[in-house]
């Protein structure tokens, strides 16, 4: 009977989760070309519906009733696992982010935590073992469709994804050292009480700000997105590792960039900017009211880095191969390594 | 239901470590060894150790094997078309191991009825294995640990070497 219980809580909170993320992917894609757009003077998508809103659901369907191809000389069982081997680990990290205070409710006689699928110690570690798994869809996609530029995009982006998951891995290593934990829910427990205990500012210890920064510079290299795009460059590679893909493994694709800047976005509000946390205690509310400000505060710092995402694409022009591997390996690892010694040696003498 | 978990990985493992070695296309033997990670890693869950499982994953399936695809698609060895001469090698090897393990069986000499230390209760209430795991490795491991981090980084040392061949003749 527990067990019924439990499972059937749990495949419900996985719903709602899933149903969120695909809808902020369906309002990311027509919030991209608003923002570019304003960013470069213009309008954006105005066409489909009043002031163009109703655009994800045009493309949604566009892509869903396109033909489906599989070019000629494909590895054809290679070329169908290739998308979803990419979606699926994109999506599979939001098992462990807390969206909302940490609360456990008795739901006839099962201990159920509302805001977040499964609070397992190592959840930090694995978001990062699944995002490393993403980069066998990439590959495979480039290898499996027979064609030299998808093979040429999913070489590069394997080679980029093991540089800079590196420095990802290393920027997280001072907020594990301050929090002592690797848990999702204790790391954002530990930053509650305003904006100065976040870690990003860590009053009273070693801030972590060049961690954030490197951070944020190597999550933007690891979900391909400009100025790192080089994976998918249009103008030298047709659209690299999905140039042969078309329809719905396309638009698999693509949920799983949209998904994986999403779940990005929410590591960096968790590790970084508190969580749920607002940035000041009365802001906060009463306790009761805590998980919808807390909601709020969350859903307010995801989109501010995705915001983040747009800015960027629409600033920086594309960095060339050689230019890539030197600025991670050269730049950002001795930073993020840096940042280890300093914070141990902080926290060590003011423990 | 810990046993069924058991059979269960342990099956697909036997079953995914042959395919490794009878598949003739590079890449789904590679596949092969990459769902025989996540089964490892889920015996690893299984005895409560879970900071292993996400390591097997993290180090092996997302980074190592990655290189192995890497190189087999730079290379791009389409079909290996014919087994390697080491038939009678591979024989020896493994009659020796099989009759290893038989033997160990007969003798019972076995851990599999003693507890295993991530059984323990005392250490999962401190808090999860992953500070038990650092707690070892910098205490009664430590010499060990290190050794192997000097072992690796003569390996990383011989790669830039190796890669690298200029640079001893510049010195010289």
């Amino acid at each position: 009977m527990d067990t019924g219980i439990r499972l059937a809580l749990t495949l419900g909170q996985i719903g709602a989760v899933m149903v969120a993320v695909l809808l902020t992917v369906a309002l990311l894609t027509l919030l991209e070309r608003k923002v570019l757009g304003w960013m470069q003077d213009r309008m954006g998508p105005m066409e489909v519906g009043p002031y163009g809103i109703l655009q994800p659901v045009a493309d949604g369907l566009k892509l869903f009733f396109k033909e489906d191809i599989i070019p000629a000389g494909a590895n054809k069982f290679m070329f169908s696992l290739a998308p979803v081997l990419s979606l699926v680990p994109a999506l599979i990290g939001f098992a462990v982010i807390p969206f909302g205070p940490d609360w456990t409710v008795d739901v006839g006689g099962v201990n159920f935590k509302p805001f977040v699928i499964t609070d397992i110690n190592i959840g930090i570690l694995y978001i990062l073992a699944f995002a490393s798994i993403g980069a066998y869809g990439i590959i495979l996609g480039g290898w499996s469709s027979n064609s030299k530029y998808s093979l040429l995009g999913g070489l590069r982006s394997a080679a980029q994804l093991i540089s800079y998951e590196l420095n990802v891995g290393l920027s997280i290593v001072g907020v594990l050292l301050l929090s002592s934990s690797l848990s999702l829910v204790t790391i954002t427990n530990a930053q509650a009480g305003g904006f100065w205990n976040w870690y990003f500012f860590a009053w009273g210890s070693f801030p972590q700000a060049i961690a954030f920064v490197v951070f944020i510079i190597s999550a933007v290299a690891e979900t391909n997105r400009t100025p790192f795009d080089l994976p998918e460059a249009e103008s030298e590679l047709v659209a690299g590792f999905f140039t042969e893909y078309s329809g719905m493994r396309f638009a698999f694709f693509f949920l799983a960039e949209y998904g994986n800047m999403i779940l990005v976005s929410c590591v960096a509000t968790v590790l970084f900017f508190g969580g749920w946390h607002a940035p000041f205690e009365f802001l906060q509310g009463p306790e009761s009211l805590h998980w919808l400000t807390g909601m709020f505060w969350f859903t307010f710092k995801v989109y501010g880095f995705l915001f983040l995402f747009f800015w960027l694409r629409a600033t920086l022009p594309r960095l060339r191969y050689d230019q890539l591997m030197r600025f991670g390996w050269k730049v950002l690892l001795p930073i993020a390594l840096g940042n280890i010694v300093l914070t141990a040696i902080v926290e060590y003498i003011f423990p | 239901m810990g046993t069924f978990a058991f059979f269960y990985f342990a099956g697909i493992i036997v079953a995914t470590a042959g395919m490794v070695v009878a598949f003739k296309n590079p890449i789904y033997s590679a596949l092969a060894l990459l769902v025989m990670f996540f089964h490892v890693a889920g015996l690893f869950v299984t005895l409560h150790a879970e900071f292993l499982a996400i390591i097997q994953i993290l180090v092996y399936a997302g980074a190592i094997l990655v290189l192995y695809l890497f190189v087999v698609m730079l290379l791009n060895l389409k079909r290996e078309e014919h087994f390697h001469r080491q038939l009678l090698v591979g024989v020896f090897l493994g009659c020796v191991l099989f009759a290893e393990a038989v033997l160990l069986v007969l003798k019972g000499e076995t851990t599999l009825g003693k507890s295993s230390p991530a059984a323990d209760p005392a250490l999962e209430l401190t808090g999860g294995n992953t500070e038990s795991i650092g707690e070892l490795l910098f205490s009664t491991y430590l010499f060990p640990f290190e050794l192997a981090s000097l072992i690796l980084l003569v390996a990383m040392v011989g790669a830039v070497i190796l890669t690298k061949k200029g640079i001893l003749e510049v010195k010289s």
